[in-house]
């Protein structure tokens, strides 16, 4: 188990809170809009991003584990992302905030704004979001959200533990790791290997729809940059198959020494 | 305001590679627009040993923060130092797109209220702003984008810029932590290499990856002597196979695991998942083994033998170790 928690229990409701983007799935193939700037929707399914995902199964296995608690799930974007915040509520999320804002953002600073300003006078314990965002791929917005609440930020964790009121953390590193503790109130961005989002039972997906989902109007801060082009990426050269089993080892290195030289 | 800041990586007192491609991309961007090279070196007393090796790199100065509150990654510290640093004017910084290194862009970025483009596989400056590429959509889409503040902050893709020496005079230069750097709120307690890879995937320039077809974790010995015939690989692996435990997460390659972009990747009894390609499909050379002649990672794979792994990769083994001593 990754996660491990001994909060003290007693005088105290932990309060969480999940920032959850809805993303395309990333199975299909993609095709650029005739923008240029974005991706043709037409046939595309949609989903909460996977670290989102993994974000909210953290948040809903710690007040299962206190028995205690209440998890915010917040996700700007138009009316769409309601499905997505009904996703988490259905998972165990108790409460849902759309911050509703019609066109497209890539603007991590600007979608941090928004997000603190909702989150600013909520009384959160910890807030969580995804390492980064599947589509974007920013990797901001979880740091840009701590700052502006100017709370400590642990980002892209892969285990978490949460005990008298210090949040301690394990950070993957490429072949190495560390652990990270802070104080709560704090933000952590969450990583994989921590926990797998839960699919939706169906006694989870009757008792979402009698949870609240609030819609407010999304205070998006000042769009800093803007993306200007999308492409496909070049792609690769169909490859060749050179042989069967073991007696194709020789022509496979020397190929590899006289074609890719590589060794 | 035309001199180019670089973040060069160190961890447990060694400097790391992606710290002199910090190096190398900001003195191409200084040798076409003028302006100097300031490199920050931060670590445990000593840690200044590397500043001759980024100023073989091309750096002008090296900006050496010494404390032991540094021996681990000291997050908040360290980007209140360089938030205030640049803050001073320069041009752009640029640091690794590593664990360290997006932390910490983040954490700068988001002192200086400024936009920053992770992952950066491609960058041009011109005038007053910087184009760059930036893979979305688990590297499915490209993502171009102007960066039009100053600093331009950025985190560079490892192996976007490969290392190059260009000798400069990199004179040591002192510097001090902006806050108290024992009185921070994020701590690092621990710092320690994994168990089992002995280099770094993002460092590796071979990796022997293996799947599912290797049938049980004890057969990923035959990726581990593979990887040992190389002298300079790292193993990774799927989820498939870090799911059950076979290797560490932290060998995980794809989607939701490590990027690489190694010269040389070797797909041993993976399927090629999209989720798996996602994070190796950039490598230079691209070799699968797998027994199922319409595996999909042969339409990624430059060679590709079909075959049962475990009679292929002892044979393949002995025939790199061989073509490395002829060698
Ligand atoms: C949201 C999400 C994120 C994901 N992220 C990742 C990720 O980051 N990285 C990742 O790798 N996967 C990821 N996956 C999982 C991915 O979809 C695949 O399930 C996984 O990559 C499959 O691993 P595999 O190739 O080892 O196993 P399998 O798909 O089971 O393939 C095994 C292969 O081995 C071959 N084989 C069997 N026996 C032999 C033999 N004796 N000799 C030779 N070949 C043999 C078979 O023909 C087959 O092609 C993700 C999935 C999801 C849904
Ligand atoms: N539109 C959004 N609504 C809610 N949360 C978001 C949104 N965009 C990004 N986030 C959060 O920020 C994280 C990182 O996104 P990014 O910085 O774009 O990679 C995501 O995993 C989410 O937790």
């Amino acid at each position: 188990m990754y996660l491990s928690l001994a909060l003290s229990l007693g005088d105290f409701t932990v309060k969480l809170a999940v920032c959850i983007k809805r993303v395309p799935d990333m199975e299909g193939r993609f095709k650029i809009a005739p923008s240029g700037t974005g991706i043709d929707e037409a046939g595309l399914k949609y989903d909460m991003s996977d670290f989102d995902g993994y974000a909210a199964e953290v948040a809903i296995q710690i007040t299962e584990k206190l028995g205690a608690g209440e998890v915010t799930v917040i996700s700007i974007g138009p009316d769409v992302v309601q499905e997505t915040l009904r996703k988490a509520l259905s998972m165990g999320a108790h409460r849902a905030v759309q911050l509703k804002h019609d066109a497209p953002v890539s603007d991590g600073l600007a979608i941090a704004t928004a997000l603190a300003a909702e989150l600013k006078d909520g009384g959160y314990d910890l807030v969580l979001c995804g390492r980064m965002a599947v589509d974007t791929q920013n990797r901001s917005t979880g740091a840009f959200v701590a700052e502006l609440l100017g709370v400590p930020l642990i980002s892209a964790i892969s285990q978490l533990n949460v005990e008298g009121g210090v949040v301690k953390a394990r950070r993957e590193l490429e072949g190495a790791y560390e652990l990270v503790e802070c104080p709560l109130p704090a933000v952590v961005t969450i990583d994989e290997g921590i926990a797998r989002a839960r699919y939706p039972s169906l006694k989870g997906i009757m008792a979402a729809k009698k949870k609240p989902l609030e819609v407010k109007p999304a205070q998006l801060g000042a769009i800093t940059y803007s993306l200007d082009k999308m492409e496909l990426p070049a792609e690769r050269a169909a490859g060749r198959i050179i042989g069967e089993g073991k007696d194709a080892v020789p022509e496979l290195v020397r190929l590899l020494k006289e074609e890719a030289k590589v060794l | 305001m035309t001199n180019i800041l670089a973040f060069s990586e160190t961890r447990l007192g060694e400097l790391r590679r992606a710290g002199l491609e910090t190096v190398t991309a900001a003195r191409q961007v200084a040798d076409a627009t003028g302006g100097q090279v300031h490199a920050v070196l931060a670590g445990a007393p000593g840690v200044a040993q590397h500043a001759a090796r980024l100023a073989a790199h091309g750096a002008d100065v090296v900006l050496v923060l010494e404390h032991e509150a540094f021996a681990n990654y000291n997050p908040e510290a360290l980007a209140a130092t360089l938030a205030a640093r640049l803050g001073s004017g320069y041009r752009a910084a640029f640091f690794a797109a590593s664990a360290l290194g997006h932390d910490l862009v983040a954490r700068v970025a988001a002192k200086m209220r400024l936009a920053y483009a992770s992952d950066v596989t491609e960058f041009v400056f011109q005038g007053d702003t910087v184009a760059v590429a930036h893979p979305g959509y688990t590297n499915k889409i490209v993502q171009r984008f102007t960066l039009k503040a100053t600093p331009a902050l950025l985190s560079l893709r490892a192996g976007a810029v490969l290392p190059m020496e260009s000798p400069k005079a990199g004179a040591v230069e002192a510097i001090a932590s902006a806050i108290d750097p024992t009185a921070v709120r994020v701590k690092v307690t621990l710092t320690e290499k994994a168990a089992g890879g002995k280099i770094d995937l993002g460092e590796a320039p071979v990796i022997i990856a293996g799947g599912r077809g290797l049938k049980e974790a004890a057969n990923f010995k035959l990726v581990e002597d593979l990887a040992a015939a190389f002298g300079n690989a790292a193993v990774g692996a799927t989820r498939a196979v870090t799911d059950d435990g076979w290797r560490p997460h932290s060998d995980q390659i794809g989607q939701t695991g490590r990027l690489v972009s190694p010269d040389l990747y070797v797909a041993c009894g993976i399927s090629g998942a999209i989720q798996h390609l996602a994070g190796m499909r950039t490598s230079k050379t691209i070799v699968a083994i797998n027994k199922d002649k319409e595996a999909p990672i042969f339409k990624a794979a430059d060679y590709g033998i079909v075959g049962d792994v475990l009679d292929v990769l002892p044979v393949l083994t002995e025939a790199v170790k061989q073509a490395k001593a002829g060698a």
